[in-house]
């Protein structure tokens, strides 16, 4: 193994050589997203004071624990999923068993935007909009950006998914999965920020 | 690569994953039950999450301290050495200026 990171493992030959590069430029991809997430959370904690929230509703009053919690939990499953899924890709376990569990991730994720539609769609319903105040300014242009990028990574799988079946596990196609990989499980990581400071530090306020 | 790898791998997988999870459930039950005073929750919350971002990346990300031949690494610390800049550096303004306000 020559990279301890993603990768194939030497006996998947070209593909193992092109992901040396390719994975690491899609790091660089996801360290610049994660400066964008970065600027968001620090909008979002300048914000969340009684000036920034302008005499509006207050995280206490427009999240529900609950529903963030189970899609907590749902992405976290998807992560553990996605995983399997990468396994059975460097193991060779056979197209079907990786289409399986990419499909289970799919539907993980499709979960989770589900849960989280509801609680948009909930907010709207109580006046909690973008434009209520500068608390939810920052709120919306955070967490919907989180769920932008998951529902790109389920479109992402159903490609990926037609591409299998498609072209076959060649060289690309691998290395690809190698990169959804990366962002399915970044995504996840970007969630615990949102879960700790928007919804936990917000509710307990 | 055999059947030897392919179980410790997933036993891997499976670590992080328990790890996540309770470091997920507990911030989340303390929260619902209440009772902390808000400085000790902060740490509190702020420690399970720096943790669970560790845990995320050694077993799902693959990336650790040992044998890094690639600069994943190094990219993955610098970048949060300009966010740690830029974000702490716009709370401090923006709490500085709220304070005077």
């Amino acid at each position: 193994m020559r990279h301890p990171g993603i990768n194939l493992g030497e006996h998947h030959g070209e593909a193992h050589d092109q992901a040396e590069t390719l994975v690491f430029g899609f790091w660089v991809f996801l360290m610049s997203d994660l400066i964008i997430f970065g600027l968001m959370f620090a909008i979002y904690v300048t914000m969340a004071n009684p000036v920034g929230m302008a005499g509006g509703p207050g995280p206490k009053d427009v999240f529900d624990l609950t529903s963030v919690f189970i899609q907590t939990m749902i992405l976290l499953t998807s992560s553990l999923t996605f995983g399997i899924a990468s396994l059975a890709m460097r193991h060779e376990q056979g197209r079907g068993r990786i289409a399986l569990w990419l499909g289970v991730t799919l539907a993980l994720g499709l979960g989770f935007l589900g849960f989280e539609a509801r609680d948009f769609a909930n907010m709207i319903g109580m006046g909690a909009g973008p434009s209520r105040s500068g608390f939810l300014s920052a709120f919306w242009g955070l967490v919907p950006l989180h769920g932008l990028h998951v529902s790109a990574g389920c479109i992402w799988i159903v490609v990926m998914l037609i591409q299998m079946r498609t072209f076959g596990m060649i060289p690309i196609v691998k290395t690809r999965l190698l990169r959804l990989g990366l962002f399915w499980h970044f995504l996840d990581l970007i969630w615990v920020g949102i879960f700790t400071i928007v919804f936990l530090a917000g509710i307990s306020a | 690569m055999n059947d030897l790898d392919y179980r410790r791998e997933l036993r891997d997988y499976l670590i992080g994953f328990g790890l996540a999870f309770t470091l997920t459930v507990g911030p989340f039950a303390i929260v619902a039950w209440g009772g902390l005073d808000r400085p000790t929750l902060l740490i509190f919350l702020g420690a399970c999450a720096l943790v669970q971002i560790t845990v995320h990346f050694r077993f799902f990300l693959h990336i650790d301290l040992s044998r890094q031949k690639r600069e994943d690494l190094q990219l993955i610390l610098f970048s949060v050495l300009l966010l740690i800049i830029m974000a702490i550096g716009t709370i401090w303004i923006m709490g500085n200026l709220a304070m005077r306000m």
